[in-house]
């Protein structure tokens, strides 16, 4: 009976526990709750993101224009900091357009926060206790990008030769044709043969990913390998989180958006409107600071131990 | 016929794979956060039976395979072709060879009713019921008194089939046999 929800009725009780938690656990470390629009004039431009977008009639204004639901609160909120708000968060629905599965909905909530003046460590440590006092998980271990496919595949993923990344990738995966990139190899062999190993024992920090992966993470050098400041989390082989040294140069912000609206090019995607607000509030100087975005769905899949999204959430995309 | 592109994979969908038609068994959307999404696909090779694992990009097509699943009654054997009719009141005849009969040689038995997949109009593969009867035409003789309980021995049938039996069983007798597993059941009733 397709009116009925996917999930039990516990699991609507488990969501409202976890949003009140959630609520009491940042105004205790005095974090501004905010709430950001999900429909914008613009969106992500990264090439493997793709929004849904939406024709918006206004009074006075010839014509429908398309806008687009955002993938996540990111820009908005940065808008924020930049205007001075402080440490803040929210739960917000964000869409991605053609994700589908057991473990993606094209709408899901996501847990996003920010704090100026963290590094990525001490945001590490907060996210750590967030998953504690929430979902009552372990503290996790921190393995490297390079740690997880040396232990894993036997290779260093900065340094091996782009050939036999690719072969490799075709061997472990069966995949077929051959116009794949460095990254694609990488997703390929992170998606099948790392991830799903990853946080069984206790849930697991994976850091330093490859500069051609940092979004909108900083860049660092470490051994003359340009590495991201990002990590992400790990629990019961799902990826729960994705945290940034935030970019905070409009410059490099602009040099980026560029760059992806060109590869976008090159794969025949649509071009992507910058967001030139999000240009404009990092030049007026949004402060250094790190963020991360914590997919609540999947973090209740690891609390009631579901391989399925279905199971904690009431009306998936096939009955919404 | 149609393709596919992994908007349309999922499981059952019939499509040609490096030459040989294949069935969708299982379907998984797989992407990283922010990395490329690809589909993961199980595949069973209908011509080996064989299980594949395979990986496409979104977006990616596959040519459909022309591949039908037909009920038809096993009618007899003339050495080279196993022959199969249709069972829609068409009496419509088709040759299987001995590589779409496969193991399924030693459960064929005339009038019953088996699963057969066409590939381009010819049969591919036979797929027998879950159980029939078969009878026995050669065993040790049956030890009298010993019923349910005790040890089993060889019994040949009349496919050629080789199955163990309780030790009660004659020559003559007709037995149920699991096809999935190739063992015995029960005495056949009726």
């Amino acid at each position: 009976m397709s009116w009925r929800p996917s999930c039990q009725l516990e699991a609507l009780r488990l969501r409202a526990d976890i949003l009140a938690s959630t609520r009491c656990f940042f105004s205790e470390r005095s974090v501004l709750e905010v709430d950001t629009p999900v429909l914008s004039q613009s969106t992500v431009t990264d090439l493997h993101l793709a929004s849904i977008s939406a024709q918006v009639d206004l009074p006075f204004q010839s014509g429908s224009h398309q806008m687009f639901l955002q993938t996540s609160p990111e820009f908005s909120m940065k808008r924020l900091l930049a205007a001075g708000s402080g440490p803040i968060y929210q739960t917000a629905k964000s869409f991605r357009d053609g994700e589908s599965g057991k473990r993606h909905n094209p709408e899901f909530t996501m847990l996003e926060w920010y704090r100026p003046g963290f590094g990525l460590l001490e945001l590490m440590s907060e996210v750590t206790d967030y998953i504690a006092v929430v979902a009552s998980l372990e503290s996790p271990d921190i393995i490297t990008y390079q740690q997880a496919f040396q232990q894993y595949l036997d290779i260093n993923p900065h340094l091996i030769d782009s050939e036999a990344l690719c072969q490799l990738a075709k061997d472990k995966t069966g995949i077929s044709g051959d116009d794949f990139s460095r990254d694609d190899c990488l997703d390929l062999l992170l998606t099948h043969c790392i991830e799903s190993k990853l946080g069984y024992e206790r849930p697991v920090f994976v850091t330093d990913y490859p500069a051609s992966q940092a979004s909108l993470a900083n860049i660092k050098e470490v051994d003359g390998v340009l590495l991201a400041q990002r990590f992400e989390l790990y629990a019961n082989g799902l990826e729960l989180a994705n945290g940034y040294d935030e970019l905070v140069d409009a410059d490099e912000q602009l040099c980026r958006f560029e760059a992806d609206n060109k590869a976008r090019q090159a794969d025949g995607l649509p071009e992507i409107p910058i967001d030139y607000h999000l240009v404009e509030a990092l030049r007026s100087g949004m402060p250094r600071c790190s963020g991360v975005a914590l997919g609540l769905d999947r973090l209740q899949m690891v609390m009631q131990n579901t391989s399925s999204i279905d199971e904690v959430i009431a009306f998936p995309i096939g009955r919404a | 016929m149609a393709n596919y592109s992994t908007n349309e994979f999922k499981s059952g969908v019939k499509v040609m794979l490096e030459g040989d038609p294949c069935a969708m068994l299982e379907v998984e959307f797989v992407k990283p956060g922010k990395g490329q999404a690809f589909s993961r696909v199980k595949l069973r090779n209908l011509r080996t039976g064989r299980v594949w694992e395979r990986t496409f990009k979104s977006g990616e097509s596959l040519e459909g395979a022309d591949v039908i699943d037909l009920d038809m009654e096993y009618l007899y054997s003339d050495g080279e072709f196993w022959h199969f009719m249709l069972t829609d009141g068409s009496f419509e005849q088709f040759g299987a060879d001995e590589t779409a009969v496969g193991d399924t040689k030693l459960w064929l038995k005339e009038q019953v009713v088996y699963g057969v997949t066409l590939y381009n109009g010819a049969p591919l593969s036979v797929i027998p019921p879950n159980f029939v009867d078969l009878e026995v035409v050669e065993t040790d003789p049956g030890l009298k008194g010993d019923t349910a309980q005790g040890g089993t021995k060889p019994a040949t049938f009349t496919t050629g089939a080789v199955v163990n039996v309780p030790l009660f069983v004659n020559i003559g007798e007709v037995l149920k046999i699991d096809t999935r597993t190739g063992e015995y059941v029960s005495r056949a009733k009726g």
